[in-house]
Formats: C-alpha cells, structure tokens, sequence
C-alpha cells in the first residue's frame, strides 16, 4: 500500500502566551506505525487533538484520509479511531456493554453490534470478563477494552495516545502485539510515548517532539546513529574530587550540582576496567558508580542539547 | 439515517447508559432521598415547634423541602459529567461524531428523572407526617410545572459547572451551595422574620420567589406576580446553563 494517511503542514496551536504546537509537519504512510515521541508536555497529546478533530489549530493544514480536517471533519471522523490518554470506558458498565454501547452510536444493527462485540472480546481475551463491570478490570485489561471499543467502528486509521503510559511489562507487551496484528491488517497507527523502547520496537518512523517542535524525525535505526552509545556516571564525595577526575577523564561531561561525571563508553566490561585503573592510578575516590545504555533522556541530550527534565526528575 | 434521527438514537442509547449508572449505584438516589427527610424530621419534628408561621408548620415547611431536595439529587451529575470530561469519554463521542445535544440531554433528562423521584418520596414521606395541601386539580399542575422547571433550571446549571470543573472532587463540591441556599430563603422561617442582611438576600435570590410560587399553589392561595418572576428566574437559569454547557463542551478538548 502507498499513500499519505496522515500530512499535516505548518501546524501551530499557542494557549495565551504559551505556545504549544510550534510549525509542526508529519508525514504519514497508510498501512504503517509512525511514533510521535516526547516527553510529558512536549505537545503530543495536543498534536493527536488537532489530528483527530477535536481541536482547531492557529494555523495549518491537515489532511486524514484524504480529508480535511477543517472543512470535511465528517468524513474525516468516519475513518479514524481514536484512544485516549487515559482509559475512556465507563466504570459502570460491562466490558460487553461498553462495545455494545459504541456498536449502538455507530448506528450499527443491532446483531452486528452483538457479532462484532463477541469477536472484540474473544479476540482481546476479555471473554471471560465480559460480563463483569469495568470497574473491576486491572490496567491492561482496561486498556485493551478502551482499544477494543475504538475498534467497533473498524477505523482506518487509530490514534493511540500513550496507550501503554503506566501498564506493567507483560501487559505491555501484549498491547505490542495487539498493535501489530492491527497494522497487519492494513490500518495505519499514529501512536505517541514516552518510551524510546517502545517506538523502536513498533515504528516504521519516530520523529521527536520537543517543546511543540519536530527536533528528529527518522527510523529508529536513523535515530540511534545520532545518539551516544552508553556512558558510565561517576559521583564524588566533594568538589575537589570532582576537580581531578575531570582533569584525568577530559573526555567526559560534568555536573556541579550532582557531583557527577558522564564518561562515554561502549558499556563493556574491558573499558570499564580500564576506566577505573585511571582513577586508580590518581587515586580518586569514587562515591558511586553506574553503568547507563541510551534512553530517552539520551536521545533528548543529543538532539535538543537539553534533558528530558520531567522524566529524569522521576 | 438523518441527522435528526441519528441524534435521536444516540440520546436514547446515552439515556440507557445514564438509567444503568442510576441503577448500579442506587446510593446516589438513596442519599438523594434519605438526606432530605433526615432535614425535613429536623425542621418539623425538632425546630419548627418554635416557629410561628401561622399555619401548620409541616403544610409551610413541605415545599421548602421540596426544593431543596434537587440540591441533594445533583451530586452525581456533576461528578458524572465531569469524569466523563476528564477521563476522555466525551473525546471518544466526539470523534465518533455523537450530537453534542444527544449527550447533554441524555444527563439532563436523567438527572430531571432522579430528582423527581427523589421528590415524590419527600411528597409522600410530608403527607405521612401531616401535610395537607388545599390545592385544586390546576393548582397541582402548576406546583408540578414550577418544580419541572426548576430541576430543568438546575440540572443544566449542574452539567455545565461539571463540565468545566477542573476534577471530580471539585465538581462534587457544587451541589453544596444548593443545598444551603434554601435555608437563606423562606422555606423553613418567613423572610420577613430574619435579621437584616439576611432578609435582603432571602428576598432577592431566586429560591424564595419559587418556594413562595411552589407554596401558593399548594395552599390554594397562588400570586401571579411571584409566579412570573419565579418562572423568570428559571428560564433565565436554564439558558444560562445550557449556553454554558454548549459553549464548554465545544470548546474543552
């Protein structure tokens, strides 16, 4: 398949004087993953409004499935599925009745409804909780019944806004798997997150947001080239040791504040060694030592120049 | 299916949702009815013997009661429609392309149908204690018109504030006014009985001319002139209700 799902141009979005969305361009190819990567308040969830119809941007132009958003929100509507930051299902329901539901407010009839909401819920392995009230559904399960509802209308093109934001590793995992089966059958996904990992592992493209600007955009492959491989962080008792490691380690950064030196390395066990006979050999005492592989915060220090502050904060 | 159709289908399907949230969490309409008649024991039972109102003090109480039974059937509303805001869900109906009117209306007609529940129970629970009202057939019809069209008046106020409250716990907080403002009218003293301040505000704030409307039916004894500026009240606070519903719902992504 081929084609753009997604193109939006020049898009802008400024609340007041806090300016949100600054010129942001996305390209999107049907039938693929594409990551909007960031951290919280970078303006991805702002990003996915403007894209789904729920909010007008200052400027820009976006074109969905062939449709502009602005002028035929409609049509647009029709071929796009959209889930959340947080899990949109209503407590008080079933699982079975939260589908039936969405069956009902796409005018579906209503065997179709009943057919298409079995399906969903064998297929999410939510049978046997079909009939109990969402309320009682773990994380996971809440999330995969919020997914599963966004699949009633079978869209063309889903947004997923953090869809594994808080989910444990397996939970995790299985919502990979759901996401790939999905764009196996030919649906396009535009999916935003926190986590590095997750877009290498399902993405065809990432591009970084930063700020309500597009800082890289590329494959994760593309992405990790400009990033630093893993580094080895040092913490010192006070300044003045601080002072002589930095002199000993040029090539490594320092930190004031925390007391600490960043050392690149390759994170195997020979430069390790040998990074320590150095500050031996000057007899360096070293409070703390360990050993880091790139995460966000790296992929944010190498292409904005700044860390990723709300998430090193955690 | 046409668009006025569609919204007519999509209302009642919001509407079932609405009746399920009331029947799988039946505290709501039991706290709705039991915190009134708590109050109306208090003000009849213990209090009221000390006031001199110049009838039965129950016939003067009851629609006093009456009113300030919507303040107490609200709550859920308001938290209701502000989790549905805050958690997403109304993102969900809006992308799926459900009328703005099918789920405002489907919160205002269920929130009217609590409420007047709540107050046939405080009907019931005043003539068990001795409420006899000296109203004709037409006469009843207007005490149910002015209530009608003050639960309509509040529940649109309700769905607004909850739609703009910031969380849930903050739009719970809205009903208290509600519940306390009919003490500051003439639903349980005569207006003309409280001490200055409190009588200038209990004689202009909407309550007292609907509870005073509400009484006069009731008694056989209606004023047209209160009557008109209770029902203005009420249309004035409907509208201001569902424009800012309309308004918030719009525009909060």
């Amino acid at each position: 398949m081929n084609g753009s799902a997604i193109v939006a141009s020049g898009l802008r979005k400024a609340y007041k004087d806090k300016i949100v969305l600054d010129g942001i361009d996305l390209d999107v190819q049907t039938g693929t993953i594409f990551a909007l990567l960031g951290p919280n308040g970078a303006g991805k969830t702002t990003t996915v409004n403007v894209l789904t119809t729920l909010l007008a941007p200052d400027a820009g132009k976006v074109v969905v499935a062939g449709h502009d958003v602005a002028t035929e929100t409609k049509a647009v509507r029709a071929a796009i599925g959209v889930t959340g930051q947080f899990a949109s299902v209503d407590d008080l329901l079933t699982g079975e009745e939260n589908l039936l539901m969405m069956a009902d407010l796409l005018h579906l009839p209503k065997a179709e409804g009943k057919r298409i909401a079995d399906r969903l819920l064998d297929r999410f392995d939510l049978v046997e909780a079909a009939s109990k009230p969402a309320a009682s559904y773990s994380g996971g399960m809440r999330r995969k019944l919020d997914l599963a509802m966004t699949l009633v209308g079978d869209p063309q093109i889903i947004f997923l806004d953090e869809p594994t934001t808080g989910l444990d590793p397996r939970s995790r995992r299985t919502m990979w798997e759901i996401i790939r089966e999905l764009v196996a059958d030919g649906t396009t996904i535009f999916l935003t997150t926190q986590y590095l990992e997750e877009a290498d592992e399902l993405a065809n493209r990432i591009a970084v947001l930063d700020q309500g600007r597009l800082v890289a955009e590329g494959t994760a492959d593309e992405l990790k080239r400009r990033v630093p491989g893993s580094h080895v962080r040092l913490r010192f008792t006070d300044r003045h040791e601080l002072d002589v490691a930095a002199r000993v380690l040029h090539e490594s950064t320092r930190d004031d504040e925390e007391l600490t030196l960043r050392v690149p390395g390759d994170g195997g066990v020979r430069s390790l060694r040998e990074l320590l006979d150095r500050l031996d050999a000057q007899s360096i005492e070293v409070e703390e030592l360990s050993v880091h592989t790139p995460d966000l915060d790296d992929v944010f220090l190498a292409l904005t120049g700044h860390g990723n502050k709300e998430i090193s904060a955690r | 299916m046409n668009a006025i159709a569609a919204s007519l289908a999509d209302s009642a399907t919001m509407m079932r949702r609405n009746f399920r949230h009331t029947m799988r969490n039946p505290l709501t309409l039991l706290n709705a009815i039991i915190m009134p008649i708590f109050v109306m024991f208090l003000m009849v039972y213990v209090l009221g013997g000390a006031f001199s109102v110049g009838t039965d003090y129950v016939d003067y109480a009851t629609p006093g009661m009456i009113i300030m039974t919507i303040g107490y059937g609200i709550g859920p509303t308001a938290t209701g429609v502000n989790s549905d805001m805050t958690t997403g869900f109304i993102n969900r109906l809006r992308v799926m392309d459900v009328s703005r009117a099918a789920v405002l209306n489907a919160h205002v007609i269920a929130t009217m149908l609590r409420t007047l529940v709540a107050i046939a129970f405080i009907i019931g629970v005043a003539f068990l204690m001795g409420f006899s009202p000296s109203a004709s057939f037409p006469e009843w019809l207007g005490a149910i018109g002015i209530v009608v069209l003050t639960v309509l008046a509040i529940s649109w106020l309700t769905i607004a504030a909850g739609l703009a409250a910031k969380s849930p716990e903050s739009a719970g907080i809205l009903g208290v006014p509600l519940m306390l403002l009919p003490f500051l009218s003439s639903a349980f003293v005569p207006a003309d009985k409280m001490g200055p301040g409190a009588r200038q505000f209990a004689e202009y704030q909407p309550f007292t001319p609907i509870i005073e409307t509400l009484r006069g039916f009731l008694t056989g004894t209606p004023s047209t002139g209160t009557a008109l500026t209770a029902a203005a009240w009420c249309v004035g606070l409907a509208l201001i209700g569902y424009l800012w519903a309309r308004a918030t719902f719009t525009k909060r992504a």
